[in-house]
């Protein structure tokens, strides 16, 4: 079973800082990590390679940096990294990064089954998994939180909903998009470290995998931005004071004087 | 050429920008600054340079559509068990005064089977009038079958806007639907506007987890697509007595579909589902032991709503991760929200900070969640919780 697993770096938010004049995020210089959902994804990938046999690749489309994330990925049991990088990327919306993952996916052969996380972190907007899904004309289902079965060019798998999950079948190949329910990713094993260590991410140019370049980056990208700002959080809270059952008096009559809290 | 340029003789070296840039992606040389290859073109240098030194540009030559033929604003009404979601009318009340903006109809978009009744509710809600696919086979949600059926409607009908919900549904037929189109779609919108002169949707969104909103446009392409999430817009007061027109449009339903669904599982029964709750209770780690989480429970049930979880207390295995609030869990905007031990990490504020009033009960009166809380109680949960579950169950009688 080929198996390819798509990541994404992100900022590591859990220091995101504001630059109130400029409304832009100040972030350290080695704060990347790999987007949390993407780990779920490179260990659901593992495992089934473990179960059944075959590869897991990782694949990124991103600045040259991200490399280095990748390689580490090698430590987790992935077999290939490869990293789409062009300053022709630059740029890209949900679109244009899925057109280019898709022609990234297509240069790497055949494949049964693409994962990827439920999103990422920094942009959270759920799209890339369904749209590359789409550019490569294979079935999808998101939001998988266990695979019931995978084998004879099929999967079985459970999304996630609301109220609780949905069984789902599709032939392979297919995408789907985990959520972390599915799995506790491992940690680095020694000898998984040393073979990343000396591993060598695979670099592709938006030519190497002969992508359009007007279906690229900005060019190929329907949305742009015209404007950030930060968020402004005007709230005068008020604390209520006194012993417990006074705090909870106080609040008690507050809320049911609303009328958000209503007598049944 | 498309990419990114630093006026030479503009650049006086001050380095704003250098801070302004996510990706490290700008050095200086020689007192200039100068882009590397870590950038992304996200733009945020720009108006960081209080010198007009740094010009983003796009290719010209850009493929577009005739923008012109597109019209009307559509809002897909997602059902299920035959009842359509609460989101599609909240979407219809925004999408009400969007096709007032721009003098335009406003239509919703049905697909299932037994709904006359639901298109005809759609109508009071605010919509001009109705696409109903009424077909057996597509009675339940399913990937395949609903973007071949709403793909095959945008192209005969070509609406100039679509929005739909961002439910477990929507996020996954929105981007499918947008990329076999070919056009743009910005997930999560909090803010929805028409631009006076251009006529064209300014999308606002929260990005890096609701520390920086962003205002998305997709001026060349069409339709321009949103998914908005639950609880974030408002719906117009039903009006049974407005007129609106149910059309039936000619589309072929796919058949010998590769997606099958083979089963629908209910698990959350007990209470009222996180993303359509009203009240949620959640509680984090100041909780102090997995058998205290009984307490936010039992507030949320006295009180009828559903109760979450930080994630802290998720990964500590207290509790499942079906209840887990925040940017890695579910995003809420219930009209009340109680956080009860919990700090208010970034992350969990990234997915409740919309919510109408927010409560914050801790012991430490320097957590961030007071910061953004509208009522709060500095004091242990463990006290707090059993009185106010006893003054709203007295009083709730």
């Amino acid at each position: 079973m080929n198996i390819i697993v798509c990541v994404k770096q992100v900022p590591g938010t859990t220091d995101v800082k504001i630059n109130k004049e400029t409304n832009t995020i100040i972030r350290d210089e080695a704060d990347a990590v790999i987007n949390p959902f993407d780990e779920y994804a490179i260990e659901e990938g593992v495992r089934i390679k473990e179960k059944v046999g075959g590869s897991v690749t990782v694949i990124s489309m991103g600045i040259p940096k991200t490399a280095e994330l990748l390689r580490e990925t090698i430590a987790l049991g992935v077999d290939e990294a490869v990293l789409l990088t062009d300053r022709a990327f630059a740029g890209s919306d949900t679109l244009a990064t899925s057109y280019a993952l898709s022609m990234g996916i297509k240069k790497l052969g055949s494949y049964d089954l693409i994962i990827c996380g439920k999103q990422a972190t920094d942009g959270d907007t759920a799209q890339v998994g369904p749209s590359l899904a789409e550019k490569l004309g294979v079935p999808h289902t998101t939001y998988v939180r266990k695979i019931e079965e995978i084998k004879d060019g099929y999967i079985r798998c459970q999304r996630m909903t609301d109220d609780g999950y949905e069984v789902i079948e599709m032939p392979l190949p297919a995408v789907i998009t985990v959520v972390k329910e599915i799995n506790e990713p491992r940690l680095p094993s020694i000898k998984g470290k040393l073979k990343a260590k000396k591993y060598e991410v695979k670099i592709l140019t938006a030519d190497d995998i002969g992508a359009d370049k007007s279906l690229c980056g900005l060019n190929g990208s329907p949305t742009q931005v015209i404007k950030t700002f930060t968020p402004v959080h005007e709230i005068n809270g008020e604390i209520l004071e006194g012993t417990a059952r006074e705090q909870a008096k106080k609040l008690a009559d507050k809320l049911l004087a609303m009328q958000f809290v209503k007598c049944r | 050429m498309t990419g990114i340029e630093i006026i030479s003789d503009k650049c006086i070296g001050c380095k704003l920008c250098l801070k302004a840039c996510m990706f490290g992606a700008i050095d200086m040389k020689e007192k200039k600054a100068v882009i590397n290859d870590n950038c992304s073109l996200c733009g945020a240098c720009v108006p960081s340079c209080k010198f007009d030194a740094i010009r983003i540009e796009k290719d010209k030559a850009q493929k577009t559509v005739d923008i012109s033929e597109y019209k009307g604003v559509w809002v897909f009404a997602e059902q299920k068990d035959n009842v359509v979601s609460q989101v599609a009318f909240e979407l219809l009340g925004e999408g009400r005064k969007l096709a007032d903006a721009l003098s335009a109809p406003l239509s919703a978009v049905l697909i299932g089977s037994n709904l006359q009744d639901q298109a005809e509710k759609l109508i009071a809600y605010g919509a001009d009038n109705v696409y109903y696919v009424d077909h057996q086979s597509v009675e339940h949600y399913n990937d395949e079958s609903y973007t071949d059926i709403f793909v095959q409607l945008v192209e005969e009908y070509k609406p100039e806007i679509v929005l739909i919900g961002a439910t477990t549904y929507g996020r996954s037929l929105a981007p499918r639907v947008a990329s076999r189109l070919n056009t743009g779609l910005t997930a999560d919108c909090t803010g929805l506007e028409i631009d006076p002169e251009k006529k064209i949707l300014l999308q606002t969104r929260p990005a890096f987890g609701g520390n920086l909103m962003a205002t998305i446009i997709c001026p060349n392409h069409r339709p321009q697509m949103s998914t908005v999430r639950p609880k974030v817009m408002k719906p117009l007061e039903p009006d049974y007595s407005r007129k609106g027109e149910i059309i039936y449009p000619n589309v072929i339903i796919p058949e010998n579909l590769k997606v099958k669904v083979l089963d629908v599982v209910q698990t959350v029964c007990e209470t009222v589902s996180l993303s359509e709750a009203d009240i949620i209770v959640s509680g984090g780690r100041g909780l102090g032991d997995a058998k205290n989480y009984a307490l936010v429970e039992e507030l949320a049930r006295v009180l009828g709503g559903a109760a979450g979880a930080s994630r802290a207390i998720v990964d500590a295995g207290w509790v499942d991760y079906s209840h887990q609030v925040g940017q890695t869990g579910k995003t809420v905007g219930p009209k009340v929200y109680f956080a009860c031990g919990i700090s208010g990490a970034v992350q969990h504020l990234a997915g409740m900070s919309s919510s109408d009033i927010i409560i914050a009960i801790n012991k430490n009166p320097d957590a961030p969640i007071f910061k953004i809380a509208t009522y709060g109680i500095v004091g242990d949960v463990l006290e707090i919780l059993p009185e106010l579950i006893k003054q709203f169950r007295e009083r709730l009688n």
